[in-house]
């Protein structure tokens, strides 16, 4: 590991650093090498990229910022942290754009070359705004881009090409400053490039390591001890590569082949592009040529024994209602992934929010029921998709996996699990043609039968109109249609037979309970640990399964004399809670586009508690 | 079960039939139910999938596996079962509704994936579920429910339609001629890739007689081109015969006495296999009044099949790389250990 041999250091329990510049500096690269470098550091870590939609904005304007928040420490985190500590900021617009989210008094390593008066008032700046920041902040001002260039001239590259570079030039800067080990950045880009290339970053990454242990503008560098966490094996992940591997992993585990239909569409085409890396799994990817075909072809799959899966963000997910109502109707095994992002209709494609729970409920023409699971933690998308296709096999259902675009992207150190331990749900298809009808329900589950194409004997219709019962024949007669209104709703329901009892995470009875589901788990553990620390009576409860509940649900929930639904929607849980157990929860929306501060869901908390508590 | 015992009642299944009486569905019906045992394909690996409407009622009255799924959905559901089990036989059933109006797009990127699949398509140019509006195939001016005035909608031709999908295989026939639909339907399934079949089928309750000029035994043999590979393209009764030149792509009718050379008159040689489509468009073209309606095999050429590239990247991965390991792929990349 790299470390500083002629400065001093000082020990440090936690730092946020957020990494911001122009959409085409290499930020969302710079950030992930970043996070790598830090997780083999040891530490526990957090991230939250956060970049605009747009390809490559203009140069230089707010509107092409893209950030990348790195939160990492010598104890258990679960957030990105809500403010950063550090802010590198590759030009003024990144600055503007991310100098109110920084902590009072934080450090700013600016690139000063940038700051000239064309960018200045390219990122709205009317004057210069470094001498007021200097009152309020650490301000460092490197002159990145001359010290990038003069790094490379021994190399014959362009001027443009050479500045391409300087992102790395920072990274190795900040790699000094808080002892990262450069190793696996320069494995990754030998393994990447060649040539000039490769030349080229790897120098400017070594002279920005050179250059924190040369320069006065650093006296001291900063050690952040290894995380006391669980022992094991780890690694960084994504909740979309792990969302990515779930699916291959139930493949495997469940012993059949998977089926991927997919449309490519913010923030969900990550999955497709991962899993359409592992054909060598017998995993089929199908790019459809539209969110409506990709649903279709996922159920066709799924008809013919596949384990079928779609994965789609909000606006695909409303286009899917029809096909997957379908097979609601034939009662087919598709596992569908939401991967939510802000709307209404395009809203903001690269940001988070949580407002497709009640379209994931009541999104369908007719009474629909269908299961829907919630992944916590990026590392958790991997179990979620295991046990949605259990769920599904099981019990002859779509289910529905809402992920979000926080979880997505963000990252964080993974107990890699062991194979052997995993669950290997037993999959089932008829073959005994003795008596065999379509719809005849297994006692148990109320499963009907998965009678797939190439059984001999087992030839049957199925479709979108109603089906006598057990037989499947096409039947219009009342009492028929409402025991399959009735059959369909009880299967779904009964679901809840098999989950796990409600875990509580403090008290199991109190004054205050805080209930959340999805990617809002880091920031509501973390506000209600904090807030038990100081001495308030608030627990937590974080839904996995949001239909159906499990079946203690409302009996916990009536041990607390309050109920608080922290949620990035305008209030969805918070009033199916209401609808559902008649208790009176209080809905904390947030709908920014951005996952919660911790500080926000504490502030509630105290306020619900009387404030003075403390 | 083995096919060679099968019989066309073997095909029929136990649901009452509930298209209109003198539907032009019920002949299609028979012939398909005539031609499956025919096939040699086990009753098991059939698979019928329809959209909505009345074509796509189709598969309950077969007694193969059937999927009756969602409107202009099937190519869809079919892509997914047939990519799943390429040794399945699947059979998309449709109508120009269905799978011209709302289904265009998956038909459009069905046809171009080239799937070893059959579409039929159901071509009675009229909206009959819904009762009786015009469809994407109706002819201009035509007065429904919905167009009191005259439609005002330019028809798509489905047979150009598919040619310009990069279809592999595009043929045409009439529900009522049932040796030549028999034969269509054999040829479709023979042909490697996605077949594109037309049928002309008759409403009677919302557009009788749309095709009567060819589903009329007596008129059919003056208006319609029965196409056969390496054949001039001739055309009519004795002491009418007539063919089609072809001249810079553009067709034109020549009259032919009785004993004359159709070659030696310039008319053109029906090819199926042209490599480039433009044939099959000017021979797509020609409609009645001014032309015949062709029928047959419009064009048959080899492609790849969708299905099969996959499976040979499946097995050239699983070569290079071996059977998929979890344990490995969780493992890859980089990975620290946090000791006790």
């Amino acid at each position: 590991m790299a470390s500083s041999a002629t400065k001093p250091t000082e020990e440090l329990d936690r730092v946020a650093i957020r990494f911001a510049g122009d959409s085409g500096d290499g930020i969302q690269l710079t950030g992930t090498k970043f996070t790598e470098a830090t997780a083999l550091a040891g530490n526990d870590l957090s991230t939250f990229p956060d970049f605009p939609a747009e390809i490559r904005a203009p140069a230089g304007s707010l509107a092409g910022v893209s950030g990348f928040q790195v939160h990492f420490a010598s104890e258990d985190i679960r957030t990105p942290a809500d403010e950063p500590d550090v802010l590198v900021a590759l030009n003024p617009a990144a600055l503007r754009a991310n100098v109110g989210d920084l902590r009072g008094g934080g450090m700013i390593v600016i690139n000063a070359d940038a700051f000239n008066a064309k960018s200045l008032e390219r990122a709205g700046y009317a004057e210069d705004p470094r001498e007021e920041l200097r009152d309020r902040y650490q301000l460092v001002e490197v002159p990145l881009s001359t010290l990038n260039r003069e790094a490379l001239k021994e190399l014959k590259l362009g001027t443009r090409e050479a500045d391409r570079c300087k992102n790395f030039f920072a990274l190795g800067l900040m790699y000094w400053l808080y002892h990262r080990p450069l190793e696996p950045t320069i494995r990754w880009l030998e393994a990447r490039f060649e040539g000039d290339v490769l030349e080229a970053n790897l120098t400017v990454l070594k002279a920005g390591w050179n250059f924190g242990e040369t320069t006065e503008l650093f006296p001291v560098s900063f050690v952040i001890p290894k995380a006391k966490i669980e022992p094991g094996e780890y690694r960084n992940v994504t909740g979309n590569t792990a969302l990515a591997w779930g699916i291959v992993g139930a493949g495997v585990q469940m012993q059949r082949p998977v089926f991927l239909g997919a449309y490519p569409i913010t923030p969900a085409s990550d999955v497709l592009h991962e899993i359409a890396r592992y054909r060598h799994f017998g995993v089929k990817t199908f790019q459809a040529e539209d969110e409506i075909a990709a649903a279709s072809a996922a159920i066709g799959a799924a008809y013919a024994g596949m384990l079928a899966v779609c994965t789609t963000s909000g606006p695909g997910f409303v286009l899917k209602q029809e096909a997957l109502n379908l097979a609601v109707m034939t009662e087919l095994p598709v596992v569908v992934v939401d991967i939510q992002r802000a709307g209404p209709s395009t809203g903001m494609p690269t940001k988070t929010e949580q407002g497709d729970l009640m379209l994931a409920l009541y999104g369908r023409n007719s009474d629909s029921p269908m299961p829907v699971l919630a992944p916590a933690t990026p590392g958790d998308c991997f179990h979620t998709m295991l046990e949605a296709f259990s769920i599904a096999v099981r019990f002859m259902t779509p289910v529905v996996v809402l992920s979000d675009g926080y979880l997505a992207n963000s990252s964080e150190p993974w107990k890699i699990p062991d194979v052997d331990t995993l669950p290997r749900p037993e999959v089932r298809y008829r073959t005994d043609p003795e008596g065999f009808l379509p719809y005849e329900r297994d006692p148990e589950t109320g499963a009907r039968p998965w009678a797939i194409p190439g059984t001999p004997g087992l030839e049957h219709r199925v479709g979108g109109l109603e089906s006598e019962e057990r037989t499947g024949n096409v039947s219009y007669l009342p009492e028929n249609h409402a025991r399959m209104v009735r059959m369909r709703a009880e299967k779904v329901a009964g679901i809840a037979r098999e989950l796990p009892p409600v875990e509580v995470n403090g008290a199991k009875q109190g004054e205050l309970v805080v209930v959340g589901w999805g990617g809002t788990h880091g920031a509501i553990t973390s506000a209600v640990n904090e807030a038990r620390e100081a001495g308030l009576d608030v627990s937590s409860i974080h839904l996995r399964h949001l239909n159906p509940f499990p079946s203690d649900l409302g009996e916990v929930l009536g041990r607390f004399e309050q109920v608080l639904v922290p949620e990035l929607n305008g209030g969805q849980l918070s009033r199916l809670l209401r609808a559902e157990y008649l208790v009176p929860a209080v809905s904390l929306p947030k709908e920014q586009g951005q996952p919660f501060k911790v500080a926000e869901i504490r502030a509630r908390i105290d306020a619900l508690l009387g404030g003075d508590a403390r | 079960m083995s096919s060679a015992v099968l019989t066309r009642k073997d095909f029929v299944s136990d649901q009452d039939v509930r298209w209109c009486p003198g539907c032009g569905d019920y002949s299609i019906l028979a012939n398909v139910q005539k031609v499956m045992p025919e096939l040699g394909v086990p009753r098991e690996n059939v698979v019928f999938v329809s959209g909505i409407g009345c074509s796509s009622r189709f598969p309950y009255y077969m007694d193969t596996f059937g999927f009756h799924t969602i409107h202009g959905r099937a190519p869809a559901f079919a892509t997914g079962i047939k990519v799943s089990r390429p040794e399945l036989s699947v059979w998309v059933v449709t109508g120009d509704g269905d799978g011209l109006s709302i289904g265009g797009n998956h038909l459009l990127h069905s046809i171009r994936r080239n799937l070893d699949i059959q579409i039929l398509l159901f071509n009675n140019r009229v909206y009959g579920l819904t009762k009786g509006q015009y469809s994407p195939t109706s002819r201009e001016g035509m007065r429904t429910k919905s167009s009191p005035d005259g439609a005002i909608d330019h028809p798509v031709d489905p047979i150009r339609f598919a040619l310009g999908a990069g279809a592999s295989f595009v043929a045409r026939t009439i529900d009522v001629d049932a040796s030549h639909l028999q034969q269509t339907l054999h040829r479709a399934h023979a042909h490697p890739g996605t077949a594109f079949v037309e049928i002309l089928q008759n409403c009677p309750v919302y557009n009788d007689d749309e095709w009567i000029e060819v589903e009329d035994r007596k008129q059919r043999i003056a208006n319609a081109l029965r196409l056969e590979d390496g054949e001039p393209l001739v055309y009519g009764p004795k002491g009418a015969r007539r063919g089609i030149r072809i001249e810079n792509g553009v067709p034109s009718v020549v009259d032919l006495a009785d004993d004359a050379d159709p070659a030696a008159a310039g008319v053109a040689l029906h090819r199926e296999s042209h490599a480039s489509p433009s044939y099959a468009f000017a021979l797509a073209s020609l409609a009645r009044p001014e032309f015949p309606v062709p029928v047959g095999v419009i064009r048959a050429v080899e492609a790849p099949t969708y299905e099969a590239a996959l499976d040979a990247q499946t097995r050239a991965a699983t070569q290079k790389r071996g059977p998929g390991d979890l344990g490995a792929l969780l493992r890859s990349g980089d990975t620290w250990t946090v000791e006790a």
